[in-house]
């Protein structure tokens, strides 16, 4: 059967590329892009709305984008993109050929179509219930449609991916264990796997609610399910950046995992502990008691934040160690100092870890608390969080590998050189500054997801603080910058794969410059050797900081009125 | 590398760096810290949103507001009725498209039984600038015993999007010495 599959070697890595597979992941990357491209722009003009001194659309249009850009973004760019993940992490690194490469176009078929039915209905204006679409409001038909067929293609993009590694497995196209890359986008695709399935849950009931064939959908089971898919499958994108940021440790560094039995146990807490999670959006709501919501919103005791925390260690950790091996030993941060910052992809992966973890991942956790939330619930905190996750996280990680797999995958040069070096930054910064600026805002109680903070036509008045104004001032300004970076990386993305001087088929990419993978860097791995001193005084930092911000909220909680 | 299978076949014999070990202790113990502090705040902390509430038809939710209104109403605002009720006692608002009703006027440091509920989509109670913010829905009544402790005007804002006219959805508190 493999000898039908037409590969080609790999000039860099010596590895078999399966063309079928390279082709499919080039189809749902260039997707990816077009969909980030399309909610970037949505997300800019929704920031551009709620700077007070612009305030750029009317409200129907500020509903609408702010509905396109949650969808387009959150669930079509990054989705998208894992699918191509999770392709690269099967074939590619396996050595393997792709499992019924049909059955992949077949899904990206479904979710391409889905992604754009889904729009056409948002853009029509009937649509406008934002991207968790919470029942009792109702949008048309083809809204939630769209969604599901998405879903379903995704799901059969998961079956693929399992396909493969077994068809791997099979054939022997590896020896011994999954590299610990592709281990993660396992846990990714496992915990898709549960995610389609709530949607799918919730999501056809509501389909057939909004044809009129079904007379009532309950808003808490609702919301309940909803989030089983909306949260988890923020999860899944957890689990592929991490991957993403081992892989991306490996490439540029070759570094090797500190011990690949706890980084593996790590991600193993994602499975088993991440679906919990939907237990965050119903902290406030009506109807549950407080032994779910605390054993839930913490995870079972915060076993999924331990397997972050552990990434958090291990990746940086790994760099460090590896950077060691090749002598960089001076003192605690030589290390760190001479990484190759003007390398985009480490730049880029380097950033996503700490505000993953300093932005999102604090103010996640304590957001989650389970009397904590009573503060932030629905206030801009909570779009300040997940920018720190998803975009600060997800979508930089996301970025940073494309520029290593431009070269590798779509075999062209990367062009516009100096603008790749500059684009993690400006993208980074910016939108760490939409985050902390927002929770800033949140914090001072401005609502999520409200046109006018002025309440100008409100019949009773109510003015927020003038601090409020600056924060969304300020956010305003970091939203054009996250938004330069976007298009930076659109441009370079976009002129790379097109316009890029063409690899010769055993000709390596000059260019993000990649460590020859003999690097001496095998054995660091025992318990006698390893020193990382500048990670470790990193991860102190980053607890110092967090047990802070914790007790802080604790504080900030203790001065409301008293409830019971 | 990890992007190549573990260069040691039998990898989950490989011992454990000390310096991890210690962090995955220290994050572990930090997990159960924060897991404890949500239950010892039930008994020592002051700010405990309550798990007391039931489905309801919002007409009867509305009708229980309207007896409230009648026998309490003090007076009236913008078109608002405000509304005086006795401390310690059963006090309603309700959301609506795209109205907090009615403005309620309570007495500082005594305890009331809050009863929220949607008459149609859901809605969510902000109270501003104390931030406290509980979800709304339409079909279940939540009961909160509320103690305010500062006197002043406070802000109901609507927090979670309800339309068109969502940005308009204000609603307003007196509390009085």
């Amino acid at each position: 059967m493999s000898s039908l599959i037409d590969f080609r070697t790999c000039p860099t890595t010596g590895l078999k590329v399966d063309r079928a597979a390279e082709k499919l992941i080039k189809a749902n990357a260039v997707a990816a892009v077009v969909f980030l491209a399309i909610g970037g722009l949505f997300g800019l003009l929704v920031a551009l709305t709620r700077w007070p001194a612009v305030h750029f659309l009317p409200a129907d249009m500020f509903y609408l984008a702010l509905t396109a850009h949650g969808l387009d973004v959150l669930l079509v760019w990054i989705i998208f993109f894992e699918m191509a993940v999770l392709y690269f992490a099967s074939a590619i690194l396996l050595n393997s050929r792709l499992a019924g490469p049909k059955w992949a176009w077949t899904g990206f078929g479904l979710m391409l179509s889905g992604a754009l039915i889904t729009n056409v209905a948002v853009l029509q204006g009937q649509s406008s219930v934002m991207f968790t679409s919470y029942v009792p409001m109702m949008a048309e038909p083809p809204f939630y449609l769209g969604i599901i067929l998405f879903a379903v293609g995704a799901l059969i993009g998961c079956g693929v991916f399992f396909g493969t590694l077994v068809v791997a497995k099979r054939e022997k196209t590896y020896e011994g264990s999954v590299p610990l890359v592709t281990f993660g986008a396992l846990t990714a695709a496992i915990i898709a796997v549960f995610t389609i399935a709530s949607g799918a849950i919730i999501l056809i009931p509501t389909l057939l609610w909004s044809l009129g064939l079904v007379s009532h959908i309950d808003p808490i089971i609702y919301k309940t399910i909803w989030w089983a898919m909306g949260h988890s499958s923020q999860q899944i994108n957890v689990s592929a950046h991490v991957a993403v940021w081992y892989a991306i440790a490996a490439m540029v560094f070759g570094a090797k995992p500190l011990s690949e039995k706890v980084s593996r146990t790590a991600f193993l807490m994602y499975i088993l502990f991440l679906q919990l999670a939907s237990a965050h959006h119903m902290l406030v709501e009506p109807g549950f008691s407080s032994e779910w919501k605390i054993f839930n919103t913490s995870y079972a005791m915060y076993l999924a934040v331990l397997g972050s925390m552990v990434h958090g260690m291990t990746v940086p950790g790994s760099i460090e160690a590896a950077q060691r091996a090749r002598g960089l030993t001076k003192g605690m941060f030589e290390w760190l100092r001479k990484a190759p910052w003007g390398n985009p992809a480490f730049a880029g992966m380097f950033m996503s870890l700490v505000f993953f973890g300093f932005i999102g991942g604090i103010s996640g956790v304590v957001m989650g608390t389970e009397q904590i939330n009573l503060i932030m619930h629905n206030t801009l905190y909570v779009p300040g969080h997940f920018h720190g996750t998803v975009v600060a996280g997800t979508t930089l990680a996301f970025m940073a590998i494309t520029y290593i797999l431009v070269p590798l995958i779509f075999r062209r040069e990367l062009v516009l050189r100096k603008l790749a070096t500059w684009q993690p930054y400006v993208f980074g910064i910016g939108v760490a500054g939409i985050s902390v600026f927002m929770m800033g805002a949140g914090t001072l109680g401005v609502a999520r997801r409200h046109w006018d903070m002025t309440f100008a036509d409100a019949i009773l008045p109510f003015d927020y603080p003038s601090a409020a104004f600056l924060m969304m001032g300020l956010n305003g300004i970091f939203a054009v910058m996250a938004a330069l970076g976007g298009l930076m990386y659109v441009v370079i993305v976009v002129g790379s794969v097109f316009f890029g001087r063409k690899l010769a088929e055993d000709e390596k990419p000059s260019y993000p410059e990649v460590p020859p993978d003999s690097a001496a860097v095998g054995h660091y791995g025992s318990s006698e050797s390893l020193k990382i001193p500048g990670t470790a005084f990193l991860v102190g930092i980053f607890f110092v900081a967090f047990v802070l911000y914790y007790f802080v909220n604790w504080k900030y909680l203790s001065e409301i009125w008293p409830l019971s | 590398m990890a992007i190549t299978p573990p260069s040691e076949r039998i990898w989950w014999r490989q011992p454990i760096a000390r310096i991890e070990l210690i962090w995955i202790i220290i994050a572990f113990t930090w997990g159960l810290i924060m897991f404890f502090m949500m239950i010892y705040w039930h008994g020592a902390g002051e700010q405990n949103l309550s798990n007391e509430a039931y489905q309801i038809k919002p007409q009867v939710f509305a009708k229980h507001a309207q007896d409230m209104i009648d026998e309490y109403q003090v007076r009236e605002e913008s078109g608002f009725p405000v509304v005086h009720p006795p401390p310690g006692s059963d006090v309603y608002l309700i959301a609506r498209l795209w109205q907090w009703w009615p403005i309620l006027e309570l007495e500082k440091d005594q305890s009331y039984r809050l009863h929220l509920s949607s008459m149609d989509w859901q809605h969510g109670f902000s109270l501003q600038p104390v931030n406290i913010n509980v979800q709304v829905h339409p079909g279940y009544e939540m009961v909160i015993t509320v103690r305010p402790d500062r006197a002043g005007e406070f802000g109901v804002v609507c927090n979670e999007f309800c339309g068109i006219g969502h940005h308009m959805m204000v609603g307003k508190i007196y509390v009085v010495e």
